[in-house]
């Protein structure tokens, strides 16, 4: 067993809530959906991109993001949805670059494919544009080493996992994520960090990242 | 009265200390609800849940209703069945009743919050009260198609709000000047309607109606109008029935103030005609009865034609059925096509659906599963709770990302 290290700093949890706005705007088709995935603020793509690892985190994998599910589901177009279901969406640090992706992806698939845009949705189906608005506040959780960390990581929501891994990641445009960077820059464990960071989270449910962070790090520590 | 503690063995000890960290913030702030009656009606019923929750939080919270005689009571009545988009007859004289008794309410009601939050339209005009506060009207009904002439009266006086808040996105409004947040409804997990139940008691009700578990159960819990299609209900079994043998139960309570119900009924008992595997209960507001005959059943149905938002459905996936509804209102936030549950369109697919899960119980069982994750999730009390303190907190705060 190897021994735990008190790190430089601690690490506080933090977690973060979401509220969602309604911005009114609305597609039937999919020129009117590339159309507003153009203009619609980051926030927006944010929502549609990422509300489904919460909302239905646990449906391991699929499907990952609104465009795709209503682009195959409500307008039949499979194939765009697939194409748009399989956007490496960690290889983007930035919203721009995953909003620049989904639009490129679209636009690719509309001139290939012209008579995609002579489809529209029942009313009842048509695509929402909604927003995320993010609360981030900091948790009573504040942890010295890797035992008390995993401990914690065993109850805390799966909110603030989210917090920690994909808001850090993306929407705030950090290279990686909060727990690998704690524990190679404050614990000094690089391979740990590296093994954390390697994941790639969007192919998981969030309670399965959960098991498997905390495996990764029990298993160094077993 | 339940404490927020009750709720930890459901949704864990972390959600419920996220809910105390929001109202820490909050501390200092006094909320006021105001709606229009204090017993019935989803409203009240989600009111006299959340108002002691709220309190147990630290949160100031209060609560007020307005008053109305009968008249006042007819016009909102006819406000709110042209939001749904029936077709009513508004007179200028409806909207002068209303403002009558609107007045005398703004002339009564103290106003102590530091938010107001107001409840459906009949409250709405008490925004004229505001002077420096933050006010939020709550629409809990369907507007995605409403009667022009009700909804331009009531945009006037929405208008003047902080903010709106709808249950689903098709009923957000394009031309509102006021920031609309989503907001769904929620069940309580607790509630006589959702809790556990053991199965001797489950047993009792079964036996009560004369119900044997010798062949599958579908049922339909809902009033018995016509916007939830019974007869299309009991065409669909029928065309189930001619492959699989199985029993249907329609099950809702009486409906008192809708002269329609009673025909309606009598439509529906004749349809059903001579099949005793059909079962129709006229219940009285019974809600361990209704919670055992979910748990009781095979499959749910609700093949409503319209939904405010349709939270029958969160409680039969609560309860880990497998349901089949239609694609209306706010069902299609409570079940993923395939994922949690299916979607239908007709009579036709509502009869194939449940054909489906029938002859696949596995995969009921896992649709029944998530559905029960979905709502764990996304439809409980405790969800309702923390968006109602963020959107407390989002008065204060225009940026996308707020840090407290």
């Amino acid at each position: 067993m190897k021994e735990l290290i008190k790190a430089k700093e601690p690490f506080r949890f933090y977690t973060r809530l979401h509220l969602s706005e309604l911005t009114g705007l609305r597609a039937t088709t999919l020129t009117q959906l590339l159309d507003i995935i153009k203009n619609v603020p980051g926030s927006c793509i944010y929502y549609h991109t990422h509300r489904f690892l919460q909302q239905h985190q646990y449906l391991s994998p699929e499907p990952p993001n609104d465009f795709a599910y209503w682009v195959a589901d409500v307008l039949g177009e499979d194939e765009l949805g697939e194409k748009l279901a399989s956007i490496d969406t960690i290889q983007y640090s930035t919203i721009r670059a995953l909003r620049d992706e989904i639009a490129a992806t679209i636009e690719e698939y509309l001139n290939d494919n012209s008579l995609a845009k002579l489809k529209f949705s029942h009313p009842e189906d048509e695509f929402h544009f909604i927003k995320c608005v993010s609360f981030i506040l900091p948790t009573n959780y504040v942890v010295s080493d890797l035992a008390e960390f995993t401990e914690v990581l065993k109850k805390i929501t799966i909110d603030s996992i989210y917090f920690h891994i994909f808001e850090a990641r993306l929407r705030l445009e950090k290279k990686t994520n909060d727990f690998s960077n704690w524990i190679e820059t404050s614990i000094g464990d690089r391979e740990l960090a590296d093994r954390i960071s390697g994941l790639d989270p969007y192919t998981r449910t969030l309670e399965d990242l959960r098991r498997t962070i905390i495996g990764i790090i029990e298993e160094r520590f077993g | 009265m339940v404490k927020i503690e009750e709720y930890i063995p459901i949704v864990g000890q972390s959600v419920i200390d996220d809910l105390k960290l929001l109202a820490e913030r909050l501390k200092g702030k006094v909320i006021q609800h105001i709606n229009s009656t204090s017993v019935g009606g989803g409203v009240a019923e989600i009111l006299n849940r959340m108002v002691p929750l709220l309190r147990e939080l630290g949160v100031d919270t209060r609560w007020d209703l307005i008053k109305g005689g009968g008249q006042f009571f007819e016009a909102t009545k006819k406000i709110h069945n042209a939001l749904h988009g029936r077709q009513e007859i508004l007179t200028p004289r409806d909207f002068e009743i209303f403002m009558e008794t609107s007045n005398s309410n703004i002339e009564e009601i103290n106003i102590s919050g530091d938010i107001v939050f107001v409840h459906d339209p009949q409250p709405i005009a008490m925004i004229k009260k505001k002077s420096g506060n933050k006010w939020i009207w709550r629409c809990h009904i369907d507007v995605s198609n409403p009667s022009q002439k009700a909804w331009v009266f009531l945009r006037d006086f929405i208008a003047d709000y902080d903010a709106a808040v709808f249950s689903a996105p098709g009923f957000s409004q394009r031309l509102l000047p006021i920031r609309q947040f989503l907001i769904s409804p929620s069940i309580d997990p607790l509630s006589d309607k959702n809790r556990e139940l053991p199965q001797d008691e489950i047993g009792s009700v079964l036996k009560k109606y004369n119900i044997q578990r010798n062949k599958p159960i579908i049922t339909q819990i809902s009033r018995f109008d016509r916007l939830k299609d019974p007869i299309g209900v009991i065409e669909a079994y029928q065309k189930v029935k001619r492959y699989i043998d199985c029993q249907l139960i329609l099950a809702g309570g009486a409906a008192d103030d809708d002269p329609e119900g009673a025909k309606v009924l009598d439509e529906v008992k004749e349809k059903a005609k001579d099949d005793r595997d059909i079962h129709i209960l006229l219940l009285p507001q019974n809600d361990i009865e209704i919670n055992a005959l979910q748990r009781a059943s095979t499959i749910i149905l609700q093949k409503s034609l319209k939904e405010g938002f349709g939270l029958t459905v969160s409680e039969a996936l609560w309860k880990a059925k497998p349901v089949v509804a239609s694609n209306v209102g706010g069902i299609p936030l409570q079940i993923k096509h395939k994922y949690s549950g299916l979607l239908c369109h007709s009579i036709d697919g509502a009869a194939f659906a449940l054909k489906q899960l029938l002859n696949s119980p596995e995969y009921a069982k896992k649709l029944g599963e998530n559905g029960r994750e979905h709502v764990r999730n996304n439809f409980l009390l405790t969800r309702h709770l923390r968006d109602y303190l963020l959107l407390f907190l989002a008065l204060d705060h225009e940026l996308d990302i707020v840090y407290l």
